[in-house]
């Protein structure tokens, strides 16, 4: 029996659909913590990976560990994942200029040589965008 | 003491009641008259429906009159003012404060669907009834967003109406004095002051409103069993839709261009991908609809599709408003607290279609024959059904947060991040998509005319293909393209342009009213292999291969992607010469940047400052020293000149906008020419709180016309004269006081420096003068009557530095001549399906 034209359409299709499916599911990241990063990587699973942390700050209310490189165009940084990890997370780009006022980091890469490596940093400001706090002492003339 | 406008903000939360009641109403009496057999109750079931929209539109119109005059007149006692608007910005910018916030883009929404439906209520004749039922009841979801009204502790809406104290209240001030209104509000983002930023919203807000007329028209084609005819009247709508939405996405990417630094037009990020996905499928179901026109097939892929572009706007409306994606995207968001009336929303309308679809589908004709393989529609179903996978693709990835919300909905955890490198995971599959589309546009439409057959079609093939092999090998090895997915998609669209532009030129002769879809067609092509070019090749040219390593613990060598420009030293970057020349502001009725050192700020007023020196291009003097100016203080400009192979001197402002309280954000500047843009932006500054650390003060003597050193630079004692008076201090009769002038000798430009020496009732005081620009601070201790000679005590600090990069995007001029290409196309189809339409109801 011929098959239908239509048929073969469908099949093509649910078959890309499918492809479509598992390729996004080996592409897909994943939220874990520096914990967890560590043993993949040991594992030898080199799949970029997203953790989710904050930047700790010191006594005076600054945040502590940031270390530009000599050349200042990349610089380092302490993370403390959701689970109170630290670690020192390594980015090949300068600082990004609102960085020290995020609330909240998601850095997205993986670790090389026991090292967390950032491919990209995700900064959450969002007093940025929803003012929390109002400022009083206006200026009078 | 100013009052609270307490009236003002009450008028614009009654008006917003009114017009979520009026819509309600006006859905209801819609619903009478199309269901009504009665044909004088219809009349008056409609004229009453009509008179309710109308009633309902004025209450929007009143709303948003109302809105706008809070923001403009700066009554910061209102929340959406003091959080989106700030007194000094020109009333362009206080449009872009209106939808800044949610509240304010709901009511561009609905102010669209007002006008709309109005349109439609006029030209629509048999439709009217059927179609406004559902118009109506949209802007009754739509309004109840913005009613901000508690029903039983649940809440409806978010109101733009609502006073500071009340939204804020947790501040002191408040406890203190509930009376207080701040000075000034805190501001637009500055990355949305930008004149993008007026006119996108609007129109990515009218292709939101739009996808609703073809959905209306459906839903009354089904309720009245014209399953055909609705598409007649939907099917110019559909192209205007298409057309509006696809011009709304390429402003926001052309303003991420001009604006954001992240280096690109299109990023591949949620908030794009929300509104990509519908797009692309109301372009599949425009084909389907065009199909059916022709053939009396596809009809039920047409209503499938149809009510898919709707129901995936309000998805992307779920997506971008409720929070969900907050963790993924650069985009920020604010939750107003609407995720479960979104939701609702959203499955209200799903469960809609879905139940009247399915009570229809086995009424609905469907045609029983085969589509033979050298018909038009067969290529145009291949069409269609690459751009539904083309989308799923995005929508499936692009919903990764919404799965891991509904596994912890159901008590499970999932913690499935979308792919690291998300341009990379659409892009390589996006691209065969895209092949594949060029593929079959330029062979489709080669079917319009006559019927092929095997012989015919191999004739009309040939030409367009020996094209494509010519013009495309020419293209790769004149620009050496290599990557097999970029040849085939580059011969892929040279078939595309080579065959529409075939039919194009048989239409021209025959009807030009018909040659919308050919022209289409060649702006898509042309568009892919803009997008190829100035993504595909789009390199870094601030690239350095430095040879550092990050830390000791890397093995890898890491290529630096920025260069370090230090003041006025030139430094090399590939083919190009580089220096930093100093910082510049704007300053207004100036036609172009003034150095930052010559505006001192005043204390009276933020945008105010007064000129130190003259401020002149030529013989021209805007202002002279001394005189107040009016400026830009968050705005910094960064000179940078480029000077190319040793000639060609060009000069590039990248800016950076310091805002206290949303920080530093940076856009770009760029050279544009005719084969490719030169983006440049700034990746870090000092920080500016840091940079006043002055080095230990090192005592020089100087004699009138001696030459010594300043951090660096030479400098030059021109002279020392008695000054009569100084501002600051008030002089006695035996009271001295002489000014030193030093000249610093820069590479490009000198600047004077007057430190002042005082003796007042005999103790010695100084007054030093500074140069940002050479970063040194001049003081004036001593005059050593004896020697003839002075000393200065000089300190400096580290030298003013800027870190950018500098990315090369060839050839993306094809990408906007293809835009251009494309909207002309959509304007001559759109004009001849409302003829058709016209010509029909006549």
């Amino acid at each position: 029996m011929k098959m239908k034209k239509t048929h073969i359409i469908g099949i093509v299709v649910i078959a890309i659909a499918v492809f479509i499916v598992i390729s996004t599911a080996g592409d897909a990241s994943s939220y874990v913590s520096f914990k967890v990063a560590k043993e993949m990587a040991s594992n030898g699973k080199d799949k970029k990976i997203h953790v989710v942390g904050q930047l700790p700050k010191d006594e005076n209310g600054e945040i502590a560990g940031i270390e530009p490189s000599e050349d200042k165009l990349s610089f380092s940084f302490i993370m403390v994942d959701n689970n109170n990890e630290k670690q020192k997370v390594y980015y090949n780009e300068p600082m990004p200029p609102d960085f020290t006022k995020s609330e909240q980091v998601v850095v997205i890469g993986s670790y090389k040589n026991d090292q967390f490596l950032a491919d990209e940093i995700l900064l959450k400001c969002p007093s940025k965008y929803q003012e929390t706090t109002i400022n009083v002492s206006e200026k009078i003339d | 003491m100013t009052m609270i406008h307490e009236a003002v903000g009450n008028f614009g939360h009654l008006l917003v009641v009114i017009s979520f009641v009026f819509s309600l109403f006006a859905a209801f009496s819609y619903m009478k008259a199309s269901t009504t057999s009665d044909k004088l109750n219809e009349k008056g079931w409609l004229t009453n429906g009509r008179f309710i929209f109308y009633a309902h539109s004025l209450a929007v119109v009143g709303v948003v009159i109302t809105l706008f005059v809070i923001i403009y007149s700066n009554y910061f006692e209102y929340h959406y003012a003091w959080s989106h608007a700030s007194k000094n910005l020109p009333f362009y910018y206080k449009l872009s404060c209106f939808w800044e916030g949610q509240e304010g883009s709901f009511l561009l929404w609905i102010f669209w669907n007002c006008i709309l439906g109005i349109i439609i209520m006029n030209t629509s004749k048999k439709w009217e009834g059927p179609v406004m039922t559902v118009f109506a009841l949209v802007q009754a979801f739509l309004t109840s967003m913005i009613l901000g009204s508690v029903f039983s502790s649940v809440k409806l809406g978010s109101s733009p109406f609502l006073l500071l104290r009340d939204v804020m209240t947790d501040a002191p001030i408040f406890e203190m004095n509930p009376d207080f209104i701040p000075e000034d509000g805190t501001g637009l983002n500055p990355l949305l002051q930008n004149y993008w930023m007026v006119i996108h919203p609007p129109t990515l807000f009218l292709g939101y409103a739009t996808t609703l007329i073809p959905f209306a028209f459906l839903m009354a084609g089904l309720w009245t069993k014209k399953y055909s005819e609705w598409i007649k009247p939907a099917l110019p709508w559909t192209i205007f839709s298409v057309a509006i939405l696809g011009i709304g996405q390429l402003m926001g990417a052309y303003w991420a261009y001009e604006t954001l630094s992240f280096g690109g037009y299109w990023n591949w990020d949620p908030v794009e991908n929300a509104v990509y996905v519908p797009w692309i499928i109301e372009v599949a179901a425009l084909h389907g609809m065009i199909i059916f026109k022709n053939n009396n097939t596809s009809l039920k892929l047409s209503m499938v599709l149809t009510v898919a572009t709707f129901i995936l706007i309000l998805y992307a409306t779920f997506l971008t408003r409720s929070g969900v994606l907050s963790e993924t995207s650069v985009h920020s968001f604010t939750d107003l607290g609407l995720y479960g009336q979104l939701l609702i929303y959203m499955f209200a309308f799903l469960a809609i279609s879905a139940i009247i679809l399915a009570i229809r589908w086995k009424d609905i004709p469907s045609s029983e024959k085969e589509i033979s393989t050298y018909s038009r529609e067969f290529w145009i179903v291949l069409g269609t059904i690459t751009l539904c996978l083309m989308g799923f693709q995005v929508l499936y990835a692009t919903s990764i947060p919404v799965y891991n919300h509904i596994v912890a909905f159901f008590g499970g955890t999932s913690n499935i991040a979308p792919p690291a490198d998300q341009v990379t995971y659409y892009s390589n599959i996006q691209i065969w998509f895209a092949v594949l589309l060029a593929l079959l546009s330029g062979t489709g439409l080669l079917f319009y005319w006559k019927k092929m057959d095997k012989n015919s079609i191999i004739d009309a093939l040939t030409i367009p293909f020996i094209i494509a092999l010519v013009v495309a090998g020419i293209i790769i090895v004149a620009v050496k393209v290599s990557d097999f997915s970029f040849i085939v998609l580059i011969t892929a669209s040279v078939y595309s342009i080579a065959a529409n532009g075939k039919i194009l030129m048989n239409l021209l002769k025959k009807k030009p009213s018909l040659s919308g879809g050919a022209i289409a067609h060649i702006g898509v092509a042309f568009m892919l292999i803009g997008i190829l070019f100035s993504s595909g090749y789009s390199k870094v040219i601030s690239l350095n291969n430095s040879g550092l390593l990050y830390s000791s613990s890397f093995s890898d060598e890491m290529n630096r992607e920025n260069v370090l420009l230090f003041l006025n030293e030139p430094r090399e970057m590939n083919e190009y010469e580089l220096t930093y020349r100093g910082k510049r502001k704007e300053v207004k009725n100036v036609p172009f940047y003034v150095p930052d050192y010559t505006l001192a700020q005043t204390m009276k007023e933020d945008y105010l400052a007064i000129a130190r020196k003259d401020i002149k291009r030529g013989d021209k003097v805007y202002y002279k020293a001394g005189d107040t100016v009016q400026y830009y203080p968050e705005n910094t400009y960064y000179e940078i000149e480029y000077k190319e192979d040793g000639k060609n001197v060009f000069t590039l402002y990248p800016r950076a906008q310091v805002n206290p309280s949303m920080g530093l954000t940076v856009s770009p500047d760029i050279k544009r020419s005719l084969t490719r843009d030169l983006y440049t932006h700034i990746s870090t500054i000092p920080d500016p709180e840091k940079e006043k650390d002055w080095s230990d003060p090192e005592i020089q003597k100087v004699r009138v016309g001696e030459r010594f050193f300043v951090n660096d630079y030479v400098a030059e004692l021109k002279g020392v004269q008695r000054v009569d008076g100084i501002p600051s201090i008030k002089l006695g009769p035996s009271d001295v006081a002489v000014k030193a002038i030093v000249e610093i000798f820069g590479k490009q430009e000198n600047e004077q420096l007057e430190p002042v020496f005082v003796v007042k009732d005999n103790m010695v005081g100084n007054i030093p003068d500074e140069s940002e620009a050479f970063g040194a601070k001049i003081n004036f201790v001593n005059v050593i009557p004896d020697e003839n000679s002075f000393e200065f005590s000089i300190q400096t600090k580290q030298k003013d530095y800027i870190i950018m990069k500098a990315i090369e995007k060839p050839f993306i001029n094809i990408l906007w001549v293809g835009t251009f290409i494309l909207m002309i196309g959509f304007g001559v189809a759109t004009t001849r399906r409302f003829k058709d339409f016209i010509h029909s109801r006549s």
